[in-house]
């Protein structure tokens, strides 16, 4: 089989569960049994690996991985079970609004003491907690915009229009140099970081994993729609002020001009995204058919969920003086200003 | 390409909002106070209409409640 030298590393296993999905993917055991899938963690590293381990087959595959395995039965009914833990779980642990309105309110105002990720690197992050968070971010920011595409044929004029047109601009409004995924790799290099596709992915905590599990689990489902929509307009709706924050800290961190753009882009960028997505996407699919409503509430409240477990994990490891990584990264760059 | 030869003679759409920016149809050049031009060509670009932008005249969502009403 000839080698793609784009395609990712397979990472090691953080379990039984991911170890039996790598070494199937490797041609050299069977896939795990339901009662192991039953017995893990589903927000744990060992689940929540395998099932991006499956996932991944869909975006760039895994060297030394035939790409069929895309499309294999029984990796998919693994793939299945994987889900349906962790779909079960999202809506067990998810308090969900009773109306779209009232889901969107809670994202539409912006405290001035708000607190969360972006506000600790705004304020008082370090360099290393900048380029850890970076790293992290790297599994979802190197294919920005590429879960949401799978949506597209799911939706129909005015939501199809709208939702296209964002992701035009996410994918660089025909310029391959304005492709937010480059600009985030231009970001990485600023900060000293490897901006190969997958390098990141071993050492990423799984908070980290569920946030890009919930977009591949919304984008791969047509049935799920409705919510992939939902989370796209919470990623867009929060992303301004956040980004604003994030870009303060690049400044203040001396992270580098790209870095500082990657942020200042995504402050200009998802003010109109956020317009485009709650009038054009909700509205328009919402029109068509309303009984996706609890579904787009669901997609939204389930975002800020599986965000916060992550600022959880991001904020208790620095508190601590600690690494949120597996693997620490290498010492900081010298930076030359 | 065009879709349709009368295209280029449709007239630009504005979105107003009661609370929010200004939504025009891109690109989209801005004559600022002391004369001086910027330009966005974006598909859709949002103007600050409440003048707390730090990016002004675009759109940075600080028109945002501070508290929820």
């Amino acid at each position: 089989m000839p080698q793609d030298p784009r395609e990712p590393q397979l990472p090691p296993a953080r379990g039984p569960v991911s170890a039996a999905v790598q070494e199937y993917l490797l041609g050299a055991g069977p896939l795990p049994p339901p009662e192991t899938v039953a017995r893990a963690d589903v927000y744990g590293d060992d689940l929540q690996l395998a099932l991006y381990l499956c996932y991944e087959l869909h975006y760039r595959g895994f060297a030394g991985v035939s790409g069929d395995h895309e499309w294999d039965p029984d990796l998919l009914r693994t793939r299945a079970a994987l889900e349906h833990r962790f779909l079960s779980a999202l809506r067990t642990d998810t308090p969900v609004h009773d109306s779209v309105e009232d889901a969107l309110a809670g994202l539409l105002v912006e405290p001035v003491d708000g607190t969360g990720v972006s506000h600790h690197l705004s304020e008082e992050g370090e360099l290393w907690q900048v380029r850890e968070y970076a790293a992290q971010r790297s599994l979802y920011h190197l294919k920005e915009a590429d879960p949401h595409a799978w949506v597209l044929p799911r939706l129909w004029g005015r939501a199809k229009a709208g939702m296209a047109a964002v992701e035009f601009d996410e994918f660089g409004g025909g310029r391959p140099d304005r492709v937010h995924a480059l600009l985030f790799a231009n970001l990485m290099t600023d900060l000293g970081l490897d901006t190969t596709y997958g390098h990141y992915l071993d050492a990423a905590c799984a908070e980290m994993l569920a946030t890009v599990n919930l977009m591949s689990l919304l984008g791969l489902h047509r049935s799920l729609r409705g919510a992939l929509v939902g989370h796209f307009a919470a990623v867009e709706i929060t992303s301004s002020p956040g980004s604003r924050r994030l870009a303060e800290a690049m400044r203040r961190t001396g992270a580098g001009t790209a870095a500082e753009h990657f942020y200042d882009e995504h402050v200009e960028a998802d003010a109109v995204h956020e317009q485009v997505v709650r009038h054009e996407v909700i509205g328009g699919l919402l029109a068509e058919e309303p009984h996706l409503a609890a579904d787009v509430a669901f997609g939204i409240d389930v975002t800020g969920q599986v965000e916060d477990r992550l600022a959880d994990r991001l904020l208790r490891d620095w508190a601590d003086g600690r690494s949120s990584l597996r693997t620490p990264l290498p010492s900081e760059k010298h930076h030359i200003s | 390409m065009p879709n349709s030869p009368s295209d280029a003679d449709r007239p630009c759409r504005v979105r107003i909002q009661h609370r929010g920016p200004l939504l025009v149809e891109g690109p989209v050049e801005v004559e600022l106070e002391d004369g001086s031009t910027v330009v966005s060509d974006r598909f859709r670009v949002a103007l600050c209409t409440c003048r707390r932008s730090r990016r002004y005249p675009w759109c940075d969502t600080s028109h945002r409640e501070r508290t929820r009403p």
